[in-house]
């Protein structure tokens, strides 16, 4: 027989508004198993927790029912609270009448009433509870990273310097990531590439670092400590360790001079040849063939890159490898991309080649982009004197053509790209259709304020309804001028579109192999929006940069540094305490028919033949083992199970049957 | 039958919702202060695989009037496959259930991630909605449990 405490919560008045606290002790008082009910304004505060602790030791409790908040928040809380007073932690239930009944009701007397029957119910189940012991497994000490942009590379380092090896894998020729395709950063109007290149170069020589180059996480097993990875490395047809980066290859490939392969790294506004590397500071500066394209590899003719390759390290047979590699920890870096903006005819984006995006204007203003840093149109070579820029094109997007949320950096961008045209071009008209101009960063507002009153930037608000291609190659922008009330039409010659940001197309695949949570938009979900917000709810697994959100440069750093502590943190360990709610397999129910090993994940399951020993039975059978070190605790095995020998600890069939019948009493 | 103060049915729900997203969803529910009725109460399974056929029976057995199964959104599950099994195993009981006569409207399975709190709230209300249609379970329901 147990000898149940419970402890009702006010949370302040976030519990005690809607709930009658003091009547729900009273209807709990005389629950089966209950000898101590006592509410307390705070429980888990120090002085409420220590309430509990006495509460133990004094009525001699066998199990305690917290009527709190939800369990995802302070369950761990009341855990060691136990702990620390001598009770098994797993004879703990918290009943949620907070997330799932104060706040979310209104009438007092009814909220009540649900916070009675909730609390029955985690009374019921623990009167089942039974003491359970936290296994031990092993920690790998090194850490993988998705991505190496400027999130990963950061948190690579980070980790790296704190003396733990880390390898980066990145689906690109190279590492750098969206940061290497800007020009300046704002609000300091730093070189994107003199930061970011120094960084890419310590990675490449970090002793702790190795990075997966024009590689691709295929498979992850495994669990917190102890993941398992298969990284596909692509086939390159470039030997790795014997290229020296000299560069023939991209300068004599036949296809480079026909200009007929756009870029990626440019946005497809320039040209690459088809062995190339993205970028001339490329990191690994190996360069990669594009066998869709390469004459070699369509028609079996050319060769001229292995011919000509001084340290002959051309290989056209190389195939795909696959790398195995165990880790303890993962972070994802995964990054973002802009949207596709097709469903946006109305700014003639696909059909005018002078509509651009923000990040195809990175590449023409940049000195190494495919104009050499002329800010040129791209339909006649001139150079533009009106340039309109339109904001919020699909960010902050009511109907289904963009996305709901802000993608927080374009206004800064734009007030970036402006001020820089008219630093360089003072001749050149720039005009801002915005919806708000938002800036809460430091030194954001006297950032965009320069850009309004030394640069004389026109900002207008307003939204744009149509940009319109002229026959003689202008453009007519027509929109509206919300603090004026009038409908504008002005002439541009480019038209620069500020498109919504978005997660980066893999992350959706990426985060199913984790088992990450992933939110409606793909990014990827914190373990608690303010107080963990670089784990995952996945054990193990971190989130770094505009994976987990749209952010800019400098808070991404700062959250791929956050990142990297909570990885040292775990690969300090030597050992992780593993979840004691594991299957557990009744040997004399269990006939052995492999039902419950085909459903387990995790292939935790085995068979022995065991001596079954009892009232009528004294055989060897063949009886499902469960692995404890391997077993998550899903419980699949248990619903899977035919005869009802499977059942989970901390979640067994009686705890939960016993908590329906609480609630349907 | 349990009536309210305008002799409204007051239908009795249970909701089983995984650890991972649906009560995450439940949570964010909360925290956003989406009602939903107070006749929906949540039971905490790890994953929605867990959730034996037996479970949902003996909540009808009991008198529940509905149940309703929330999981990962498939492809999400955090144990990879669990909430595939229960949308195979949940179709095939109800199916039984509705030859049993429970209609199929008493049961319901819904995937809701833990950034869904809108949609869970939104799921519960529409539940309810159509619980109350339908009308108390006498079927299954164990007169002696419930008054």
């Amino acid at each position: 027989m147990q000898r149940i405490g419970v402890f009702v919560c006010h949370c302040g008045s976030n519990i005690a508004a809607t709930v009658d606290v003091k009547k729900v002790v009273e209807l709990v008082r005389y629950e089966q198993g209950v000898v101590y009910a006592d509410d307390y304004m705070y429980m888990c505060s120090e002085a409420g927790q220590q309430k509990v602790m006495e509460a133990i030791k004094e009525h001699n409790l066998t199990g305690l029912v917290i009527c709190s908040c939800s369990p995802r928040m302070h369950e761990a809380t009341f855990r060691a609270c136990a702990a620390k007073a001598g009770l098994n932690p797993f004879m703990v239930e918290i009943a949620n009448i907070r997330e799932h009944c104060s706040w979310i009701h209104k009438d007092m007397e009814e909220a009540t009433k649900k916070a009675v029957i909730l609390a029955r119910a985690a009374i019921a189940k623990v009167n089942l509870n039974t003491p359970l012991q936290e296994g031990e497994s092993p920690v790998v000490k090194r850490a993988l990273v998705i991505g190496g942009g400027i999130a990963g590379i950061q948190t690579a380092l980070d980790i790296a310097n704190a003396g733990y090896p880390v390898d980066i894998v990145e689906k690109e020729p190279s590492i750098g990531g969206r940061m290497s395709q800007l020009d300046k950063t704002f609000p300091t109007l730093d070189c994107s590439s003199c930061i970011l290149t120094p960084k890419m170069v310590e990675v490449a020589q970090h002793p702790n670092i190795k990075i997966y180059s024009y590689s691709e996480v295929e498979k992850v097993g495994g669990f917190v400590g102890n993941f398992e990875v298969d990284i596909r490395k692509k086939a390159r047809s470039v030997n790795e360790d014997k290229c020296t980066g000299c560069g023939v290859c991209q300068t004599k490939c036949p296809l480079g001079k026909t200009g007929k392969i756009p870029s990626e790294f440019n946005r497809g506004l320039g040209t690459r040849s088809a062995i190339y590397t993205p970028f001339a500071q490329a990191v690994p500066n190996v360069p990669v063939i594009d066998r869709e394209n390469c004459t070699y590899f369509k028609t079996g003719k050319c060769g001229v890159c292995a011919k000509l390759c001084p340290s002959g390290c051309i290989d056209y047979e190389q195939q795909d490898q696959i790398v195995t590699e165990k880790y303890g920890a993962i972070v994802v870096a995964t990054g973002f991309d802009i949207i596709n903006l097709d469903k946006y005819d109305e700014y003639a984006y696909n059909t005018c080649p002078d509509v651009i995006t923000s990040l195809e204007l990175e590449r023409l203003m940049n000195a190494a982009g495919p104009t050499g840093g002329h800010l040129l149109r791209m339909s006649d070579g001139k150079a533009p004197k009106d340039i309109v820029f339109i904001q919020c094109v699909g960010s902050r997007c009511a109907d289904d053509r963009g996305k709901p949320y802000c993608s927080k950096v374009c206004c800064m961008y734009t007030a970036k790209h402006a001020m820089l045209i008219k630093d360089h071009w003072p001749e050149m008209n720039v005009t801002v259709f915005y919806i708000d101009v938002r800036t809460p960063g430091k030194n954001f507002d006297e950032f965009y304020r320069r850009a309004v009153e030394q640069y004389h930037v026109n900002y207008i608000k307003g939204q744009v309804g149509k940009v319109m291609p002229q026959a003689d190659g202008s453009l007519i922008v027509q929109g509206s001028d919300l603090l004026d009330g009038k409908q504008i039409k002005m002439k541009a010659d480019m038209v620069v579109l500020a498109a919504a940001v978005e997660p980066n197309k893999d992350a959706r695949k990426i985060a199913s192999m984790l088992t990450a949570s992933i939110d409606n938009n793909d990014f990827l979900t914190e373990a608690h929006a303010k107080l963990r917000p670089v784990e995952s709810p996945t054990a193990g697994i971190f989130l770094s940069g505009m994976s987990q959100g749209p952010k800019d440069i400098p808070e991404t750093v700062s959250q791929a540094g956050a990142a990297a502590v909570k990885v040292i943190g775990l690969l300090a360990k030597d050992k992780l305490k593993t979840n004691p709610c594991t299957a557990k397999c009744d040997m004399f129910q269990c006939n052995g028919c492999s039902t419950c090993a085909n459903v387990c994940p995790y292939g935790a399951i085995s068979y022995e033949d065991t001596l079954v020993r009892g009232p009528g039975v004294n055989e060897t059978r063949r009886i499902a083992k469960v692995n404890t070190a391997l077993c998550q605790g899903c419980g699949a095995c248990t619903s899977a199970c035919p005869s009802g020998a499977m059942d989970l600890q901390g979640f067994s069939n009686l705890q939960i049957i016993s908590e329906v019948d609480a609630i349907c009493r | 039958m349990p009536m309210n103060e305008n002799n409204e049915f007051k239908p009795l729900i249970v909701a089983f919702c995984c650890n991972w997203c649906s009560y995450a969803g439940a949570d964010l529910a909360g925290s956003s202060r989406l009602t939903y009725p107070e006749n929906v109460k949540i039971i905490r399974v790890p994953c929605s695989g867990r959730v034996n056929p037996m479970f949902i029976l003996r909540a009808f057995e009991r008198g529940a009037d509905g149940v309703i199964i929330c999981g990962c959104h498939p492809g999400d599950c955090h144990y990879s496959t669990g909430n595939y099994y229960a949308r195979r195993r949940m179709a095939l009981l109800f199916s039984m259930l509705e030859y049993m006569g429970i209609e199929n409207g008493r049961t319901r399975v819904e995937w809701c991630s833990a950034a869904e709190g809108a949609k869970f709230s939104k799921t519960m209300n529409e539940f309810c909605e159509k619980i109350a249609s339908l009308g108390e379970n006498v079927r299954l329901g164990d007169l002696r449990c419930k008054n």
